[in-house]
């Protein structure tokens, strides 16, 4: 009797693997000793066991399974690591795609790498413009390349300004100040130049005063002074511009000094589920852009944030993003009936998927399209521990935006 | 702004002599130049996040342990990687540039490549001059004042103080004189780093805990100890007060060049260097010679 139960469990499981010829290989590449490259895997394996379990993929009539390849990039120490895991998983792992990266400057050198097999590389971190360029300036040799996620960096910048509009209008309302003060606090580095001068630009425009721009290292430990030096200068917004661990240190001080002052901006330390407990519970009323929350940006997103955190037990960073690529792989490849990477790039240039994140609908750089109906984003704030969602304000689920006490 | 800048780089300072007269005092002694002196302090922090964070045990607890832990680290690895080596410096630079590596990829190993907080001993904060001074930072500049007073008693008030400044003094006639300078040696750097692991344990709930924070004090206390000579503790003292301000004027007075605040201080050590190599406090080089 439980012999013929083990069997029947046995057959159960193995079913679709027997019924699937064949695998398709994919290349998790990611620093996988990082935040990042957890979410990039995290993902991946969801998209995976959710397709093998029903089937797998349908290629011309085949079914196959897909075998994921996790390919640590080291990139936040090495951009050569990265490119020899890129060569790696290709030559040695024959892998049939890739998807992930993080870091602008080593997925520049990745796409080198992938470029030269022709194999087709998902995108799901980097921001940098470059990437989508290349395509457009060498498509032949570049057309490989598909960024899923995030947008490109102009693009992130447009949605910066949108949600900046929306808590410069709550600052008006609330406090009686028809032009509030922001202080700009970027790191030092290349990313934000263009955001930077593009907000000394446009910021007074949009009715806001610039009261000065503050460029801590991306890793300093410390702000106390930059933050002694925002609290003189009187500002009601500090405009954060920030990737690094120096995204925790602002987060904290501001909240250890009780500054009046709202942070919002990109701070990428901000978008995961540590920050609060790295921030030791001090950053409050902090507010950055982000992808993932219990909205609906799509049909997908609540079910995909979901069974994120009921499997991983922590929602999802904009790098489980992998788990959209797969999928739009998936509806690339059973398009195509093919796994040719360039019967593929035909397919994908066309292609409207639905994912978690957005619709994405690439554009002539093979860049997600950017706007309300299609990817933009959103914006959350952390109160009292739990990050709130409040931008777009018109899709379902979105809360309120909270000032601190004046 | 003044009052900014007198409160900040005082608290800054506190933090850097506390690294600076560690890593100068061992240099002095035993002429060890110890990269991973800051990498200790990394590892103490580490050690405190998972006492405190993860093992709940009280801050006082917590700290003392992971203080003691990491000082009995420093004595093996003294015993097993600089001392047979010692007589080459370059091996001994070497051979703690590998150590500081290896930390580094082990706690990346076992704890990740993520950011770490851990919570205030103290918290709250006090206005002074109209500045605001978290109570953590109060601390952090009364535990430094503490460990350097510490420091000097044990210099110059007890006999292990004498054999120490006896060795740094000379190394070869303290040792014709009978005392056992391997032992002053290590003694000296499970002092040092002692101190550098009290500075990890009350620096941590205010900075970020990561595999890679040692490498930015490193680079400033290099900066502090050659500005106020290599060796010297008083030059380590005020060398640290230089930079500590250095940094404060540099982001008041230039906001968007903060990040120059690191390469200002490098700048001044340069010049302090090209006037008077040995630095304000050090031995002159010439009678390394």
């Amino acid at each position: 009797m439980l012999r013929s139960a083990l069997l029947a469990c046995a057959l159960a499981v193995a079913a679709p693997f027997a019924l699937a010829q064949g695998t398709i290989k994919i290349a998790i590449v990611g620093p996988m000793a990082f935040v990042q490259g957890e979410n990039h895997w995290a993902g991946a394996e969801m998209a995976r066991d959710n397709i093998n379990r029903a089937g797998g993929i349908n290629v011309g009539g085949k079914k196959m399974q897909i075998e994921l390849i996790r390919a640590d990039t080291n990139e936040m120490q090495s951009v050569p690591d990265a490119t020899n895991a890129v060569e790696r998983v290709i030559t040695r792992d024959k892998a049939d795609f890739l998807i992930g990266g993080f870091r602008s400057e080593a997925v520049l050198a990745m796409q080198e790498v992938a470029m030269d097999y022709k194999k087709i590389f998902l995108g799901a971190g980097a921001a940098h413009s470059k990437l989508g360029i290349n395509v457009e300036q060498n498509h032949e040799r570049y057309k490989y390349w598909f960024r899923v996620t995030p947008v490109k960096d102009v693009d992130l910048v447009r949605t910066t300004f949108a949600v900046l509009a929306t808590v410069a209008g709550q600052i008006r309302k609330d406090l009686g100040k028809p032009a509030p003060k922001v202080a700009i606090l970027a790191e030092k580095a290349v990313w934000v130049e263009g955001i930077v001068a593009a907000s000394k630009k446009n910021l007074p425009a949009m009715k806001m005063e610039v009261v000065g721009v503050w460029q801590p290292s991306a890793v300093a430990t410390d702000v106390t002074a930059e933050l002694s030096a925002i609290e003189r200068a009187g500002a009601d917004i500090v405009f954060t511009l920030l990737s690094g661990p120096v995204g925790i240190v602002v987060g904290r001080q501001m909240g250890e000094r009780n500054m009046k002052s709202i942070a919002f901006g990109i701070n990428v330390e901000a978008q995961k589920d540590a920050f609060w407990q790295a921030a030791a519970g001090k950053a409050n009323y902090v507010s950055t852009l982000d992808t993932y929350a219990h909205v609906q940006m799509t049909p997908k997103t609540i079910d995909f944030v979901k069974a994120f955190e009921s499997r991983f037990g922590k929602s999802p960073t904009y790098n489980a993003g992998s788990h959209d690529a797969i999928y739009l792989l998936k509806e690339a490849i059973e398009k195509a009936g093919t796994t040719d990477a360039d019967k593929l790039v035909a397919v994908l240039e066309k292609i409207s998927y639905v994912g978690a994140a957005g619709v994405i609908e690439f554009d002539k750089r093979h860049d997600p399209l950017w706007g309300p109906g299609k990817s933009t984003g959103i914006a959350v704030q952390w109160q009292d521990g739990k990050k709130v969602p409040f931008w777009p304000p018109q899709v379902p689920g979105m809360k309120q935006f909270k000032m601190p006490a004046h | 702004m003044l009052q900014d800048i007198l409160v900040t780089g005082l608290v800054n300072s506190g933090v850097y002599a506390l690294l600076a007269v560690g890593f100068s005092l061992i240099f002095g002694v035993a002429r060890i130049v110890n990269i991973a002196h800051t990498a200790f302090y990394m590892l103490a922090a580490y050690c405190f996040y998972a006492l405190l964070v993860k093992g709940g045990l009280g801050f006082a607890l917590a700290g003392a342990i992971a203080v003691a832990a990491v000082t009995a680290l420093s004595v093996l690895c003294y015993r097993l990687v600089i001392e047979p080596v010692r007589e080459h410096e370059a091996a001994v630079l070497i051979a703690t540039i590998a150590l500081a590596l290896i930390f580094q990829e082990l706690m990346l190993l076992f704890f990740g490549g993520s950011y770490l907080g851990i919570p205030s001993t103290l918290e709250g904060m006090v206005r002074v001059f109209g500045v605001s001074i978290p109570y953590q930072r109060l601390l952090i500049l009364v535990v430094a004042a503490l460990m350097l007073t510490a420091v000097w008693f044990l210099l110059y008030r007890t006999r292990l103080g004498l054999a120490i400044r006896a060795t740094a003094n000379d190394l070869e006639v303290a040792n014709l004189m009978g005392m056992n300078v391997h032992r002053v040696a290590m003694a000296t750097v499970a002092i040092s780093v002692a101190l550098a692991a009290v500075a990890g344990v009350v620096v941590a709930p205010v900075f970020v805990v990561d595999p890679f924070m040692w490498l930015a004090p490193l680079v400033t206390m290099l900066a502090i100890v050659v500005l106020g000579g290599l060796g010297s503790m008083k030059g380590s003292l005020i060398g640290a007060l230089i930079i500590g301000y250095v940094e404060a004027i540099t982001v008041f007075a230039v906001p968007a060049g903060a990040y120059l605040k690191g390469a200002v201080a490098l700048l001044i050590m340069v010049v302090v260097l090209l006037v008077r190599p040995e630095g304000l406090f050090g031995v002159a080089f010439e009678e390394e010679r």
